[in-house]
């Protein structure tokens, strides 16, 4: 079974990179490497878009198999390449294709190593695409450790700050994460009854996968550790408290498309391997189920929502700001998959769509933001908020679409953030209903911070001393019409979703109610 | 006669008309345009109209009857949404679109030449959008999401002339202290939910409160996070200090605010959820927090300086003569005073822009004397704070002593709120009279002209909204709403809630309305709305409150007219609690000096900072490093960079496969 679709989706842009890279020559290579770059990330969207609108709804189920079998050509292994999309994932491979779409068109104005630069970026968009449709476990890992080889390089080259610092950082902690996940896939694939790397169940293949046959497996290690494994991989990578301390680093001192990229879409990552895999498959294991552990998580969440809401309000840079926001949004994510604790499981669904939901939104409200904290540090060269102020006079494009961010992160209703919160919280706080209660005093934080950013930023009067020079104050313009471009990409799907929220849900829904059988 | 579907139009037309003048308008014609304000008009005016002919649809045949439909339908979550028309929806349609349509109006001439006329008529058609959409609703998290954007609208209201730094600040402040009410609002929301998902609904909410399926201690939990919310919005002691600030918006946007939208909607939302009031045990704690508010902010009322910071303790004094009806139980009251409040209360705040239009200033020691020029402003404040003081016959007069009647009959709590009720009153008129005689009467002060150049002699930050004064009498766009609001604060109630039946109106007619029974639709009110359905009116009560009122206009007299008492050597003989009111008894500081800046940001927030940088990244740090350190020591191809890591990660894919080459 080969679909095509799926695979020419991930590869397009890794493709077109490494051709233009080679390929495109002479003086105005510059140039035309941005724009056939940036097209090649339309296409992807479009691609994405077609994926997303073409899985059919009625049929559910996992669509658009490619399916190559043994691709490492040895049987021992039995890795196959197998991608394909359902409810689950086909949310996630759209929001990929509009932030790498808005990421490539937000580095137009990149002129250090040109060339070098959109190769990585275009690479970052294939690995991330590459892990939302793997169904075998070694492709799944490959593709998400191959991630970090772009981010590296984005981070340490075209970085501000420490970006070297950032950069290392980083990488060693989602390696570190990514190792006790190497031994968790080791660890089922060796279980003489388990013995595959299949994600999910495929019948038209004939494949079985590990969530149907692992309740009968005696495991070599025992299931909770294993789970525990996984669990580390994803909990550094979303991140959650007390492992969140990269992420701060890593977005303020990332160019503006990468914090897009990271925001957007590599965290989601995590909270993709959290439903595919640790809820996927343990909720039955020999001695272990996830429904035993829900409520530490539960807990591990609102710590996160309230302690990282909390640091949020004391920062003054406005990437750091929004960067330890997103700690404390993510831990929305993880509450609503501690959802998974009630009983009977089904009734989890709320929960487990809300924390969906919530990765799918967070991508696109915190993807604007730093997008428009990137077009307002391009023109006062500062994120420092004491430092700024009145903006709004000067460039009230800018500042009405960061307010829109602002209003998505608080949870403002009719955008899509409210809808995502809200679902988490009903099916959360029948569950663990302290947890939930506490986690919604995120809220008002977020409120908070986001609106004293705003009115130190935008609102008020120009800080007399210090603050900008006259020269760049006087000079500020606003944005261009094709830096509105990735801005609307991004604000679009915010409204869209915040209004009319089962264009996106229902789909999710779908792919949950398979993983939870 | 209105359907369903012409009832959407109420919400709908005023979102056309945000979402033409913010796009297209704003985009394409201007940020001056005046089409702008026909638009929003024209817009409203449509609203206003549907809300009229569904007001006499349903004085007529009773609730419309409406369809829940799905917002979110998945596994294990069913939101909906839909329409609820009973009588309180459609009061509170006509009351919402008529006030905001006057509003609109008013705001043709007074903004006027604002560099941001379509952003002005853009917001206000949003938030009377939001208003009539929250009155609408039928699904409570559908209210919630009204309710969240009938404040946003009112954060970028007030935050309207954004550059000023006190109005960046007062927006943020209204935001933030509502929403730390609607986070009990959340939580009432949330348990509600675990109990039973088919509860927010709101009509299956009702029939299960009728059926008695739901118990006390439930209730009370989701009343008081219900209630949590009602405070917030509708500035209730302790959450009262946001709505002073709230002036730095547009005069006629606090208008809008303190009369019919925004501050309202927290009353509204415990008329609408009455029955589960009822059904709980904080029905006390409603009408004490009310009572407490009444008189706690008619305090403060006493001696501030700005006309509108007056009329604002006045609005929050009112609003909690409200929710103590509500707490004792007299639902029709309440809403009726909601009813008349909203019309003199408008025409008060307009009036008070028609003021400063004209004196350049909102400090009434710079006012005096301005009867002679605008003498119909003048008679229309007149004739609303007259109303707003309860004298006979103007409409105050009935909805207040209809609440105060209505105590008498209530054992406990009763004798209490009573007293409060009557003291505010006194207080109410004392301030209004204050305020009409500094304004109105005595010499002129100079205005905004004197205001600056003493600000200037004294080295001041120059005041907000000072400008040059100019007399005579508003345009007529100003002066028409005006009028045409204080007429209605004459008769309007009497006319609708009559003692005594008048000319085909039927005694007590505006009570019976809302409190009638429609089993077809929601079955609700039960023994406590009927006590509170044809109330008997108490003339003793009515009696002491007028001599309250005419003791505190005439007190005011004395001290502001003829001068006989002299104001500063009362203000000395209490200095202390003359301080106190006038600083406002030290909430602004215990909340924002204290309770933010002292103990949360010092306290809890650096101090986590502090952990989070030393302990927990120093942490992470140590533990990166140990993994690169075993990474080195392990390969020597590790040197420290990335590219060495994808020769790495082929290495180990090698190494698994040799390994399953040897032993798989």
């Amino acid at each position: 079974m080969f679909d095509g679709i799926l695979t020419i989706t991930i590869f397009l842009p890794a493709v077109v990179a490494l051709l233009t890279t080679l390929l495109v020559r002479g003086d105005k290579s510059d140039q035309y490497i941005r724009w056939i770059s940036i097209g090649a990330t339309v296409v992807t969207f479009i691609l994405t878009a077609m994926v997303f609108f073409g899985y059919d709804r009625d049929a559910s189920g996992i669509q658009m198999v490619d399916y190559f079998e043994r691709w490492i050509p040895i049987d021992a292994l039995r890795s196959s390449y197998v991608v394909g999309v359902d409810g689950l994932s086909a949310p996630l491979v759209l929001l990929t294709g509009i932030l790498g779409m808005a990421a490539a068109f937000a580095s137009w104005r990149i002129q250090h190593r040109v060339r070098e630069y959109f190769l990585w970026l275009l690479l970052l968009q294939s690995a991330v695409l590459g892990v939302f449709t793997s169904l075998d476990l070694l492709l799944f890992f490959i593709f998400f450790e191959f991630e970090l080889i772009p981010m590296y390089m984005l981070i340490a080259i075209w970085g501000s700050g420490r970006p070297r610092y950032s950069a290392m950082k980083f990488v060693l902690f989602t390696l570190a994460g990514g190792a006790f996940m190497l031994v968790a896939i080791l660890a089922l694939f060796v279980t003489p009854e388990v013995n595959t790397l299949a994600m999910v169940s495929i019948p038209e293949l004939g494949i079985v996968g590990i969530p149907e046959i692992i309740a009968g497996a005696d495991l070599v290690i025992p299931a909770a550790l294993i789970f525990t494994f996984f669990f580390i991989a994803f909990a550094v990578k979303l991140p959650t408290f007390p492992v969140h301390s990269w992420l701060p680093d890593a977005h303020t001192d990332a160019p503006t498309a990468v914090s897009v990229m990271l925001a957007g879409v590599l965290l989601k990552m995590a909270g993709y391997g959290l439903l595919r895999i640790n809820v996927g498959f343990f909720q039955e294991t020999r001695g272990f189920t996830i429904h035993d552990v829900a409520g530490a998580m539960a807990v591990v969440a609102a710590i996160s929502v309230v302690y990282g809401g909390i640091i949020t309000v004391r920062q003054t840079d406005m990437k750091r700001l929004i960067a330890y926001s997103s700690v404390s949004h993510m831990g929305f994510v993880m509450l609503g998959v501690a959802a998974i604790g009630s009983s009977p499981a089904d009734t989890s669904a709320g929960g487990l769509n809300g924390a969906a939901l919530q990765m799918f939104t967070h991508g696109t409200i915190t993807g604007l933001a730093f997008l428009m904290v990137g077009l307002s540090y391009d023109r006062t060269h500062t994120r420092h908020i004491p430092h700024l102020g009145g903006l709004w006079k000067k460039m009230p494009l800018i500042a009405i679409f960061f307010l829109i961010a602002g209003f998505g992160s608080l949870g403002l209703p009719a955008l899509s953030g409210f809808v995502a919160e809200i679902m988490v919280f009903l099916g959360t706080f029948s569950v663990w209903p302290w947890a939930t209660g506490v986690a919604a005093f995120g809220v008002v934080l977020a409120a908070g911070y986001t609106l004293w950013m705003v009115q130190r930023v935008f609102f008020g009067e120009r800080p007399a001393n210090p603050g900008l020079a006259d020269d760049v104050y006087d000079g500020l313009t606003d944005a261009s019409w094709v830096d509105m471009i990735p801005v609307i990409a991004l604000a679009a799907p915010i409204f869209i979703v915040g209004i009319w929220p089962s264009v996106v849900t229902d789909v999710f829904d779908l792919g949950i109610q398979a993983v939870l059988r | 006669m209105v359907t369903e579907g012409l009832a959407w139009f109420i919400i709908a037309l005023p979102i056309i008309s945000m979402l033409v003048n913010g796009l297209l308008i704003r985009g394409f014609v201007g940020s001056e345009s005046r089409y702008a304000g026909y638009l929003a008009v024209a817009a409203i005016g449509g609203s206003f109209v549907i809300s009229l002919l569904t007001l006499f649809t349903v004085m007529g045949d009773g609730p419309i009857a409406t369809e829940k439909r799905d917002w979110i339908a998945i596994g294990g979550l069913n939101l909906t949404f839909g329409l609820l028309i009973d009588q309180l929806t459609a009061i509170m349609l006509v009351v919402v679109s008529g006030v905001s349509l006057l509003v609109q109006i008013y705001g043709q001439a007074y903004m006027h030449g604002d560099k941001s006329y379509t952003r002005y008529f853009t917001y206000m058609s949003l938030f009377t959008a939001s208003m009539l959409g929250l009155v609408l609703s039928r699904n409570l998290i559908q209210i919630f999401v009204f309710w969240e954007l009938v404040g946003v609208s009112s954060y970028l209201l007030i935050g309207f002339w954004m550059d000023r730094p006190s109005a960046a600040a007062a927006a943020k402040k209204a935001f933030l202290m509502t929403r730390f009410g609607d986070f009990g609002f959340l939580l009432g929301i949330l348990y509600l939910y675990s109990v039973d998902a088919s509860y927010m609904d709101v009509v299956t909410l009702y029939h299960a409160l009728e059926a008695h399926e739901i118990a006390a201690s439930v209730a009370t939990w989701v009343a008081l996070g219900l209630f949590a919310g009602a405070v917030g919005k509708s500035a209730q002691f302790p959450l009262h200090s946001w709505l002073p600030d709230a002036m730095e918006g547009p005069t006629s946007v606090s208008a809008l605010i303190h009369s019919a939208t925004m501050v309202t909607a927290g009353v509204f939302l415990v008329a609408r959820f009455f029955p589960l009031f009822e059904h709980s045990d904080i029905m006390t704690l409603v009408a004490l927090v009310g009572g407490i508010t009444a008189v706690f902010a008619a305090t403060m009322g006493l001696v501030a300086n700005d006309i509108k910071r007056v009329l604002a303790y006045s609005t929050v004094s009112q609003l909690g003569y409200m929710m103590l009806a509500l707490g004792i139980g007299a639902y029709a009251p309440a809403i009726f005073h909601l009813f008349t409040h909203a019309f003199f209360k408008a025409a008060l705040f307009l009036g008070a822009g028609s003021v400063h239009h004209a004196s350049g200033t909102f400090n009434m020691n710079y006012m005096g004397g301005l009867k002679k020029y605008m003498p119909w402003t003048y008679w229309g404040m007149v004739i609303s704070s007259l109303s707003l003081a309860g004298l006979f016959p103007f409409s105050g007069f009935w909805s207040k002593d209809e609440i105060l009647g209505h105590a008498t009959h209530v054992d406990g709590v009763g004798p209490v709120v009573l007293v409060l009720g009557l003291v505010a009153a006194l207080m109410t008129a004392f301030y209004m009279f204050r305020a009409i005689f500094m304004t109105f009467h005595g010499e002129w002060k100079g205005g905004g002209d004197q205001e600056i150049e003493d600000a200037e002699k004294a080295g001041e930050p120059l005041p907000v909204g000072s400008t040059h004064s100019h007399f005579g009498e508003s345009p007529w766009l100003m002066v028409g709403p005006i009028v045409l609001l204080s007429i209605l604060a004459i008769f309007i109630g009497f006319l609708s809630n009559p003692t005594v039946e008048i000319a085909g109106i039927n005694k007590h007619a505006f009570a019976h309305f809302v409190t009638e029974e429609n089993h077809d639709v929601f079955p609700t009110h039960d023994a406590a709305v009927h006590a509170g359905a044809s109330p008997e009116f108490n003339y003793v009560v009515a009696g002491i409150s007028t001599v309250l009122a005419v003791a505190g206009i005439g007190l005011a007299y004395l001290m502001y007219m003829s001068k006989s008492i002299s104001a500063d050597s009362v203000a000395n003989t209490f200095r202390p609690m003359y301080n106190l009111m006038f600083r406002k008894y030290h909430f602004d500081e215990l909340y924002e000096d204290l309770v933010v800046r002292s103990i949360f940001y010092k306290y809890i927030a650096d101090a986590l900072r502090w952990f989070d940088e030393h302990w927990i990244d120093n942490t992470n740090v140590h533990l990166s490093n140990w993994v690169s350190r075993i990474g080195r020591s392990g390969t020597l191809i590790q040197n420290g960079q990335a590219q060495t890591y994808a020769v790495g990660m082929v290495i180990g894919v090698v190494a698994v496969i040799a390994g399953f080459l040897l032993w798989g």
